[in-house]
């Protein structure tokens, strides 16, 4: 190569780069890829944590409730925590997909913060989380009786997602639920 | 009124700054002495009127104008003075307003320390810095107008300032970040101006050296209060996430470590220099892409700001603006023929390189990590996170790797070593190193192979540079004189160096023998943690300027002796009612005790209580300090005034000539 040539090599890495900048305006990390929005839960046959036996798709259905995506290596997870544990004392009924993590750490994590879930589901390798679309940890489903996504909401749900987002989507299919 | 002086203000300074960026390199190209010589005073009138935007902006924060939007939305008639100060630059429009006003200081900075600047690589600077500030001003004023009315609706209240950022660490934080993000334009305006004069020489690094140190120095002590923050004020004692935002500033800080390394090769040897250029503009463009990340929603992170399109789309186009502009520029002016300055293999020159190869690399894994959820998004390949453990596992090794080579490079000598010379000089470390990664972890009831590693690496960083600091005092007859023999270059070094090794003691010895337990505890309960018995004596209501607190009052002894009293708080803010945790913190040189609150467990008055034994976690942020002072250190030079002097008495010389 010319050696004036090989001078463009970072203005052309840079051109790459700012392309996949561009295309990142138009993509919104929060979106749920559209296909999952009132489609079934995937199916999973996956651990429970704590439990020998193993979690299926049907364990989950019969009541609406919130699927939460959660771990022991992530921040906003414990700021989330406290929150959980008060939905749940007033009977929003909480499934928990502990991501990506060490079985130990999220026992130890649950003994000592208190378990606001009805259930764990053990994605160690983060299938379901692939089949789910887990953009990261915390993330939070809601689905209803029947299995079906209702909503995903990336983030911490704290008092103001609860009342605003799926406190109302959840009242409209658990009526009486969630106090 | 006031706001609208603002506005107006920040008008004025947007005209000024698109004149100082077109006339002084219009009078650069034409050899204009007059259009160049403008150039210092419009950088003056521009740092006055963006001065005078910033303080209406602060008046109107500081008298609770909650006609303007962004008061409204981030402050509140209860909020203390100094945090409604604060406010002004905890939102996007405000804090784009102190990045320009920043900009603005660093110009009039190199406008006015510059005497010793010929008049051409003057102009050109400050040109390339106007143009600049052309872009943040635009988009304050076209995408975020700090100056918004909310009228009529005025909200009789404000809706005050999100908890987490009223904080002390909060005030000074973003400021010295900006300080060392927007410093990096002035290493990047002199490598562009040398681009455009196309002579790299030695005198150019000369000049941008102690700016661009400045910078990094600001930087370092930027990221370190961040961190700082976080610690105490999150309330679970972490102190680094690898979060998108900590990443935007950690990345300019990475590949200016590599720069101000580099620029020392090129200013003494005239090695690297089509290498050091690139770096100037690689370290400024990742500041760019930094707010760019932060500003425009393509990556989610807990402190993004409010996003939107519009403004994602702005700062992209400026981002290829400047940076598409200036590679552009390098790729056609830099000298394209390795400098003829040779160095061998066995020298000073390869140590410096070995830095910048690893700080480079480091610098593109932590990019890579950053955006590749943004990439594979882009490609369709679905949404993922990168977390903790891929930067753990790649930047944990890359500086393990680094700093064998790092306690070489003081004594090391320029052009031409001797490696029989360097195994005689460094046999004492080494052997101390070792000595004391085998003693020191022993302190610990548990021999832990990390700290081991940890101690020998800063051990060997430490010895080497107080052996090499007493062979350069030696024989001298009395202190001073021994100081006057080395020069503030060399000491910031020393000073710096000595902060990392403090740094790597610090992570590894608290991410190791960190002990944390979450306990239920009620009034009268005591519990035991690394030898310290933590008592609950009490749980008190408190109340504060806009916040109502339950504080847990936590004695803490040791062997019956009192070690400290910890009053950690859950507070309700009035104005949000979010809920605020407050940690307690009793700090040490050797180790930190952290006490929390969690929830309130039941009625009978229990809470959930998290204790944490943190060892030596000060040690990183002292070490972020030493190396700030360090940095700060070298820009006293001698050599940078004596050059002042000569071109003082040069241009009276010229001046009698004529």
């Amino acid at each position: 190569m010319a050696p004036r040539l090989k001078l463009f090599a970072p203005l052309l890495l840079f051109a790459v780069l700012a392309l996949f900048l561009f295309r990142g305006l138009e993509l919104d990390p929060q979106a749920l890829p559209s296909a999952l929005i009132d489609r079934p839960l995937p199916e999973f046959t996956l651990p429970g944590l704590g439990e020998e036996r193993d979690i299926t798709r049907g364990d989950l259905l019969g009541e609406a409730a919130l699927l939460n995506v959660w771990a022991t290596w992530c921040v906003s997870c414990r700021v989330e925590h406290p929150y959980l544990k008060q939905l749940a004392e007033r009977g929003v009924v909480i499934y928990g997909i502990n991501y990506k993590d060490e079985d130990a750490d999220a026992l130890r994590w649950l003994q000592e913060l208190g378990d606001p879930y009805r259930a764990n589901v053990v994605d160690r390798d983060g299938t379901l989380g692939i089949d789910l679309g887990v953009y990261g940890a915390p993330e939070t489903y809601l689905v209803d009786a029947q299995g079906i996504i209702r909503y995903r909401h990336v983030g911490v749900v704290d008092e103001r997602v609860w009342q605003t987002i799926l406190q109302p989507l959840y009242q409209e299919l658990e009526p009486g639920g969630g106090g | 009124m006031i706001p609208e002086i603002g506005h107006f203000a920040l008008i004025i300074g947007l005209c000024l700054a698109l004149f100082l960026a077109v006339v002084p390199a219009w009078g650069a190209w034409r050899r204009d002495p007059v259009a160049m010589g403008v150039a210092p005073s419009l950088a003056v009138g521009m740092l006055v009127f963006v001065g005078i935007s910033f303080a209406c902006l602060c008046i109107a924060f500081l008298q609770d104008d909650f006609s303007v939007k962004v008061t409204a939305a981030n402050s509140n008639s209860l909020l203390p003075p100094i945090y409604k100060f604060s406010a002004v630059w905890g939102n996007h429009e405000g804090s784009l307003l102190l990045w320009a006003l920043i900009l603005c200081v660093w110009t009039a900075a190199v406008a006015l320390l510059s005497p010793q600047l010929p008049l051409l690589v003057l102009s050109r600077v400050l040109a390339v810095m106007g143009a600049i500030a052309v872009g943040f001003m635009s988009f304050s004023l076209f995408t975020s107008n700090p100056f918004e009315r909310l009228l009529p609706g005025m909200p009789a209240d404000g809706s005050d300032l999100n908890p987490l950022l009223q904080d002390p660490g909060l005030i000074i934080h973003p400021p010295l970040l900006y300080m060392g993000y927007v410093g990096f334009s002035v290493a990047f305006a002199f490598a562009i101006a040398a681009l455009l004069g196309g002579r790299l020489d030695a005198s150019w690094a000369r000049w941008s050296r102690p700016w661009t140190n400045v910078a990094w120095g600001f930087l370092s002590l930027g990221i370190m209060l961040g961190s700082w923050w976080a610690y105490y004020e999150l309330g679970w004692g972490g102190w680094w996430f690898w979060d998108p935002v900590e990443n935007a500033s950690f990345m300019p800080w990475l590949a200016g470590t590599a720069l101000i390394h580099s620029l020392a090769a090129t200013e003494k040897r005239g090695v690297f220099k089509s290498w050091t250029v690139l770096l100037a503009i690689f370290a400024f463009s990742l500041s760019l892409l930094g707010t760019f990340m932060v500003r425009s929603g393509v990556l989610t992170s807990v402190h993004a700001f409010a996003t939107d399109p519009a403004r994602g789309m702005f700062i992209l186009l400026f981002l290829a603006f400047v940076v598409g502009g200036s590679l552009t520029l390098y790729a056609l002016r830099a000298p394209a023929v390795s400098s003829r300055v040779g160095f061998a293999w066995v020298s000073r020159e390869s140590l410096v390189l070995v830095n910048n190869v690893v700080f480079l690399v480091a610098t593109l894994t932590v990019l890579f990590g950053t955006l590749f959820p943004l990439f594979m998004d882009a490609l369709g390949q679905g949404k993922y996170s990168v977390g903790p453990p891929y930067f753990n596992a790649v930047f944990v090794p890359l500086m393990a790797l680094l700093v064998p080579f790092m306690g070489l490079a003081p004594m090391s000598r320029w052009k031409r070593d001797d490696t029989a010379r360097w195994r005689a000089e460094l046999a004492v470390p080494a052997v101390l190193a070792v000595l004391c990664a085998v003693t020191l972890p022993l302190v610990q009831a548990e021999y832990n192979l990390w700290v081991a590693l940890a101690v020998l690496l800063a051990a060997w960083l430490v010895v080497g540079l107080v052996r090499d600091f007493w062979y350069r005092v030696r024989g001298s007859r009395s202190v001073s004189r021994a100081m006057r023999r080395l020069t503030p270059s060399y000491l910031g070094m020393v000073l710096a160096h000595l902060g990392f090794a403090a740094c790597i003691i610090g992570v590894v010895a608290t991410s190791q023998y960190s002990i944390e337990r979450d306990l239920k505890m009620s009034p009268g309960d005591s519990e035991q943690l690394a030898g310290y018995t933590f008592t609950f004596r009490e749980l008190a209501p408190v109340r504060g300027p806009n916040f109502v607190a339950d504080e847990a009052r936590i004695a803490v002894t040791r062997d019956g002796e009192p070690v400290a009293d910890l009053a950690p708080q859950k507070r309700r803010y009035l104005a949000s009612g979010s809920v605020m945790t407050e940690a307690a913190i009793d700090p040490g040189l050797f180790r930190d005790l952290y006490v929390a609150m969690g929830e309130p467990i039941g009625e009978g008055g229990a809470w959930a209580i998290r204790l944490h034994y943190k060892p030596m976690v000060r040690w990183m942020w002292l070490g972020a300090i030493l190396m700030g002072m360090g940095a700060f250190t070298t820009a006293l030079d001698k050599r940078y005034r004596r050059q002042r002097k000569a071109a003082r008495s040069h241009a009276t010389e010229a001046l009698h000539g004529a």
